[in-house]
C-alpha cells in the first residue's frame, strides 16, 4: 500500500470561455481507491473541470497525469482508454433499447452483435454480483426509474474499464432513498480499490462518503480538506467566502383568503392509471403549502393539473372563487390570472437552452405588451428586463445575449427562478425550488419565497428534500400513491410523523 | 465514442462554414469537368462570366435567385418550426392555379387592383396547400414530410386535369391557360428602370424580385422580431417548453406551415404573373425542391438565404450559359455540379463544422 500514485493530478489547469475564465490554475490530486467529493457554488467551475478530465474540452493550459503518467485527453475515448468513466447529469442513454444494448453501445466489438452482447451478459452478471447492482439486463431502459437508469450509466462506465468514476450531481434527480442506494454502491466500488470524483451541493453527502473534499470559487480551487477535519459550515463559508444562514428563518404566518381551491382532483394519465385520486386541497393567501412524499407518488401530476398542462378527469379547480374550466386551464390564461409555475424539470420544461438567456426570461410572456408594441418584440426591452433579473439573482455571467446552454446548471436554474418569481404571482406553484443550485443560492431563495408569502402571495411548495418542505412550508399534505393521505400544521408536526403519512399509513385508516 | 460538442462563433456558423463547404464542391466539380477533359479554371470563368459578366447575365442570375428566394424562404419558415417541409413544389403549383384564376376571372379589374388580389391569391393557394398537411400533422399525427410529398402529386395531377379539362385555352394543343389580361403582368425590370432612361438588355427579371427582397427582410422580421416568431422558434426548439409557455404547437405548425406555403407561392407569382404571363404545366420545374438546399445552406436566416439563392442563380444561370459556349459540358453534367453543391452545402455540412471548429481552436490556441 505504499505510495500509491494518486489515481488523477490535475496540475495548473485553466480553461476560458471567450472572457469568462472558467478554470484558473486549478490543480487537484486525487488519491487512488478515495472518494474525492468537489463543492462549490454555480459557475465555480466545477463541471468544467471534469469535462476537460473526461475530455470533453481541452484545457488551454496545464496538465494530467493518471496514475502519474502525463496524458493528453482530447476526447471521450482518450479518457476512457485512460480508464475513466463519467456519468452524466442528463443521461446518455438510449430509451428505447435493453439495458444490456445500452451497455455495449460504442464497444460492441465487431460488427455483428451477437457475440457482444452475450460477452456484455457475462461481463454485466459479473458486475452486478461484484456491487451488489441488481439490474435486469432486458429491462427496457426508458421504463426504468431514475434511479435504476443512472446504475445502466455507472454499469456501462464500469463495463469500458473505468477505474476512476466521475458522477456530476448525480444526487440531484434521486430521492433521498435512491440517494442512500447510489452511496452504498460508490462505498462498495472503493471497497474494490475504484476512486470515485463525486460533484455535489448537498454537504450532507459530502460528509457521508467522501474521504477528502476540494472547493472551488470562482473558477480556482480555494481548499483541500479530509473530510472528517471540516464541518459543513466551514465548508459552506469556504465556498461562498461569507458565513452562510442554513436555517430558515420566518416569521409566523398572516394567513388570508383562499385563492387557490381544488376539489376531488383525479388524473388519469396515457396508460389509463390514477397518477392522482380525489386530490382536494386549498391555498390562502400569504401561506406556503408544502407536499411531503416519495417522488412519483403524484406531486408532479399535482403540479401539472394546477398549472393547467394537463387536464383533470374529474375534479374542479376555483381560483380566485372562480370556477376554472376546462378552456380556462391553460397556461398562457393562468399566468394571466396571476397563477406562476417554477416547472420541476426546469431544463426540460422551463427553458429552451438553444435560446440566449434573455430570449428565455420572457418564456411564457412574450405576448407581455410590456416587452415590445403590437406585434413585435423590442431586443432592447427583453434585453434590460433580462439584465436586472440576472443581477437580482446572481446569475454568473450577466450576459442576457449568451446562450442559455452555456450556462453552469444552477445558473440556468436561477434564470427560470428569477422569471417566474419576479413577475408578483397571486399563485406560486413551485418545484424543486433549489434543485441544483449551491447552498448561498439555496439561502437567498427561501428568503425570497418567504418574502413572497409575507407579501400575502400563496405558494404550493413540492420538493423531494423533506427537510426543506419542513423549514418552509406553513402546512403540510403528504400525498402517498396519488391521494393525500394527511394535513398537519408545520409546527406540529415530525420527520417521523410525515414518514407515516407519506407511506400511507393515513389517520383515517388507522 | 461522443466528441466534444461543436461550438462555433456565429459568424463562423453562418459565413465560414458555408464558403468552406462551397470551395470543397467546388473543387470536387473542377475534378469532375477535368475527368471529361475540360479545364475548371475555363469552365468556372465561363460560367461566372455568363451569369455575372453581362447586365442580359445578371438580370437572368437574378430572376432565378428569385425563384429560390421564395422557395429557400418557404423552407427556412418551416424549419424554425422543426417541421420539414418538402411541399413547395405542390404549393407553388396550387398558387399558380389561384393566381390563374384571379387574373382569368378579375380581368376587368385595374392593373392597381389585379396585381395585389393575384398576388393575395397564390399566397393563399399556396398556404391553404401547406396549411392541410400542417393540420394533419397538429390533430393527427401525420407527418408532414410524408404528406406535403403526397400533396407534390395530388397538386402536380391537378393541375393537369384543369389545364386539360377546364381552364386550358380553347383550340392550343399546349396544357396552358390563356393570356393574362395586359393589366396583371409584372412590370419586367428593364422596362422599369427603362422609364428612367437606364437602357437594359431584355430579361425575365421583374417586380417579383422586389417582392422577394421584401420577403426577405419580412421574415426577418416574423422570425427573430415578432411575437409569433419567438413562439414559432420556441416550439421549434423544445416543444415541451412552448406547451410549458402557454404556447400552443398544434396552433403554430398550422401557422407555420401556412406562412411556409405562401412564400412557395412566391415561385408562381414570378413564374405566371412575371415571366409566362400565363399557368403552363410543370412551371415549378424543381425550384421547389433546391429551395430545400438553399434554407439548409443559409441556415434558415434570410441573409445565408439571398447568398445561398444568389449562388444557385449563379449556377443556373451561368451552367446554362457554359453548356452553351461548351458543348462537351451538357446540360446533365451542370446538373451535376449543381447536385454536388447541395450534397456538399446540405448534407455533409456536419462534416465541414466540425473542420472548421478544429482548425479554429488550433489557431486560437496558437499565439497563447
Ligand atoms: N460552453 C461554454 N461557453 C461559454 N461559457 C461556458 C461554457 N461552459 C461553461 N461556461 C461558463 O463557465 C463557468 C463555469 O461553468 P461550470 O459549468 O463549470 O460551473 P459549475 O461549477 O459546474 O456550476 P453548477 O454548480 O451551476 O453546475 C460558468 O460561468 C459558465 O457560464
Ligand atoms: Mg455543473
Amino acid at each position: 500500500m505504499t505510495s500509491l500514485p494518486p489515481a488523477i493530478a490535475l496540475i495548473g489547469i485553466s480553461k476560458a470561455f471567450g472572457p469568462v475564465k472558467a478554470n484558473k490554475d486549478v490543480s487537484l490530486t486525487i488519491a487512488a481507491g478515495s472518494i474525492h467529493g468537489i463543492v462549490g457554488e454555480n459557475g465555480a467551475g466545477k463541471s468544467t473541470l471534469m469535462s476537460i478530465l473526461y475530455g470533453f474540452y481541452e484545457a488551454d493550459s496545464g496538465e494530467i497525469r493518471v496514475r502519474g503518467e502525463p496524458r493528453r485527453i482530447r476526447s471521450s475515448s482518450d479518457a476512457i482508454a485512460a480508464g475513466i468513466g463519467m456519468v452524466h447529469q442528463h443521461f446518455m442513454l438510449v430509451e428505447p433499447l435493453s439495458v444490456v444494448e445500452n451497455i455495449v453501445l460504442g464497444a460492441e466489438g465487431g460488427a455483428l452483435l451477437k457475440g457482444g452482447i452475450a460477452k456484455a451478459r457475462v461481463e454485466l452478471a459479473r458486475l452486478s454480483q461484484e456491487y451488489g447492482l441488481a439490474i435486469d439486463p432486458d429491462a427496457i431502459v426508458g421504463e426504468l426509474s431514475v434511479g435504476l437508469q443512472q446504475r445502466v450509466e455507472i454499469l456501462k462506465a464500469l463495463y469500458r474499464g473505468a477505474e476512476v468514476l466521475i458522477l456530476d450531481e448525480p444526487t440531484a434527480v434521486l430521492t433521498p432513498a435512491e440517494a442512500d442506494q447510489l452511496f452504498e454502491l460508490l462505498r462498495a466500488l472503493k471497497a474494490q480499490g475504484k476512486t470515485v470524483i463525486l460533484i455535489t451541493h448537498k454537504l450532507r453527502e459530502i460528509m457521508a462518503v467522501t474521504d477528502r473534499v476540494s472547493v472551488m470559487r470562482r473558477g480556482e480551487m480555494v481548499a483541500h480538506v479530509e473530510t472528517n477535519r471540516t464541518s459543513p459550515a466551514e465548508l459552506a463559508e469556504a465556498m461562498v467566502g461569507r458565513r452562510v444562514l442554513l436555517r430558515v428563518e420566518k416569521s409566523p404566518r398572516q394567513r388570508g383568503a383562499p385563492v387557490l381551491e381544488a376539489a376531488g382532483l383525479t388524473v388519469i394519465d396515457e396508460r389509463g392509471c390514477e397518477t392522482l385520486r380525489d386530490a382536494s386541497l386549498t391555498l390562502h393567501e400569504g401561506e406556503i403549502v408544502g407536499i411531503a412524499g416519495v417522488a412519483g407518488n403524484g406531486q408532479s401530476e399535482l403540479l401539472d393539473v394546477l398549472a393547467g398542462l394537463t387536464q383533470p378527469a374529474r375534479g374542479v379547480i376555483r381560483l380566485g372563487g372562480k370556477i376554472l374550466n376546462a378552456a380556462d386551464r391553460n397556461p398562457a390564461n393562468l399566468r394571466r390570472l396571476g397563477l406562476m409555475h417554477i416547472p420541476e424539470d426546469r431544463l426540460r420544461t422551463g427553458l429552451v437552452t438553444a435560446f440566449a438567456a434573455a430570449e428565455n426570461a420572457i418564456l411564457g410572456y412574450h405576448d407581455d405588451p410590456a416587452f415590445g408594441r403590437g406585434p413585435f418584440l423590442s431586443p432592447t426591452l427583453i434585453e434590460q428586463h433580462a439584465r436586472a433579473g440576472m443581477q437580482d439573482y446572481d446569475v454568473r455571467p450577466v450576459d442576457p445575449g449568451l446562450k442559455t446552454a452555456k450556462f453552469s446548471g444552477g445558473n440556468q436554474q436561477k434564470i427560470v427562478l428569477a422569471r417566474e418569481i419576479e413577475r408578483a404571482p397571486k399563485v406560486l406553484l413551485v418545484g424543486q425550488p433549489t434543485r441544483g443550485v449551491d447552498i448561498g443560492a439555496i439561502e437567498f431563495i427561501h428568503r425570497r419565497l418567504i418574502a413572497l408569502r409575507d407579501a400575502g402571495v400563496a405558494i404550493l411548495l413540492v420538493s423531494v428534500e423533506l427537510e426543506e418542505v419542513m423549514a418552509l412550508s406553513d402546512r403540510i399534505l403528504a400525498l402517498c400513491g396519488g391521494q393525500i393521505t394527511g394535513e398537519r400544521e408545520a409546527t406540529t408536526t415530525d420527520e417521523r410523523d410525515l414518514g407515516l403519512l407519506m407511506a400511507g399509513v393515513s389517520e383515517r385508516a388507522a | 465514442m461522443s466528441a466534444a460538442p461543436i461550438d462555433l462563433p456565429r459568424w463562423a456558423d453562418t459565413a465560414l462554414v458555408p464558403l468552406v463547404s462551397v470551395a470543397a464542391a467546388l473543387v470536387v466539380a473542377g475534378l469532375v469537368v477535368l475527368s471529361i477533359g475540360e479545364s475548371p479554371l475555363e469552365a468556372t470563368a465561363l460560367l461566372l462570366k455568363g451569369s455575372l459578366g453581362s447586365l442580359e447575365g445578371l438580370g437572368f442570375t437574378l430572376y432565378y435567385t428569385t425563384n429560390f428566394i421564395f422557395t429557400g424562404l418557404a423552407v427556412a419558415v418551416a424549419f424554425h418550426a422543426g417541421l420539414f417541409n418538402i411541399g413547395g413544389e405542390g404549393q407553388a403549383t396550387i398558387a399558380g392555379i389561384f393566381a390563374a384564376i384571379a387574373c382569368l376571372w378579375l380581368a376587368p379589374l385595374p392593373g392597381i387592383l389585379l396585381v395585389p388580389l393575384a398576388i393575395l391569391a397564390a399566397a393563399a393557394g399556396g398556404a391553404l396547400w401547406a396549411f392541410i398537411p400542417g393540420y394533419l400533422q397538429a390533430t393527427r399525427g401525420s407527418h408532414v414530410v410524408i404528406t406535403t410529398i403526397m400533396f407534390n402529386f395530388i397538386a402536380a395531377t391537378l393541375i393537369v386535369y384543369l389545364l386539360v379539362e377546364v381552364m386550358g385555352k380553347t383550340g392550343s394543343m399546349q396544357p396552358e391557360t390563356p393570356d393574362f389580361p395586359k393589366q396583371a403582368v409584372l412590370t419586367p425590370i428593364h422596362e422599369l428602370l427603362g422609364a428612367f432612361g437606364l437602357k437594359l438588355p431584355s430579361t425575365p427579371l421583374n417586380t417579383s424580385f422586389l417582392l422577394a427582397l421584401a420577403s426577405l427582410v419580412a421574415v426577418w422580421a416574423l422570425i427573430y422580431r415578432s411575437r409569433l416568431g419567438y413562439a414559432i422558434r420556441t416550439v421549434g426548439a423544445n416543444p415541451r417548453a412552448a406547451a410549458y409557455a402557454g404556447i400552443s404547437p398544434a396552433r403554430i405548425i398550422m401557422v407555420a406551415m401556412a406562412i411556409s406555403g405562401a412564400l412557395a407561392g412566391g415561385l408562381a407569382v414570378n413564374e405566371a404573373m412575371g415571366v409566362q404571363h400565363r399557368l403552363v404545366l410543370d412551371f415549378t420545374a424543381g425550384y421547389g425542391f433546391v429551395g430545400i438546399a438553399v434554407a439548409l445552406m443559409g441556415r434558415g436566416h434570410p441573409v445565408g438565404v439571398s447568398l445561398a439563392a444568389l449562388l444557385f442563380g449563379v449556377l443556373y444561370q451561368g451552367g446554362a450559359e457554359l453548356s452553351f459556349d461548351k458543348p462537351t459540358i451538357t446540360r446533365d453534367m451542370v446538373v451535376v455540379i449543381g447536385g454536388i453543391v447541395i450534397l456538399f452545402a446540405g448534407a455533409l455540412d456536419g462534416l465541414f463544422r466540425r473542420l472548421v471548429a478544429t482548425l479554429l481552436s488550433s489557431v486560437a490556441r496558437k499565439p497563447a
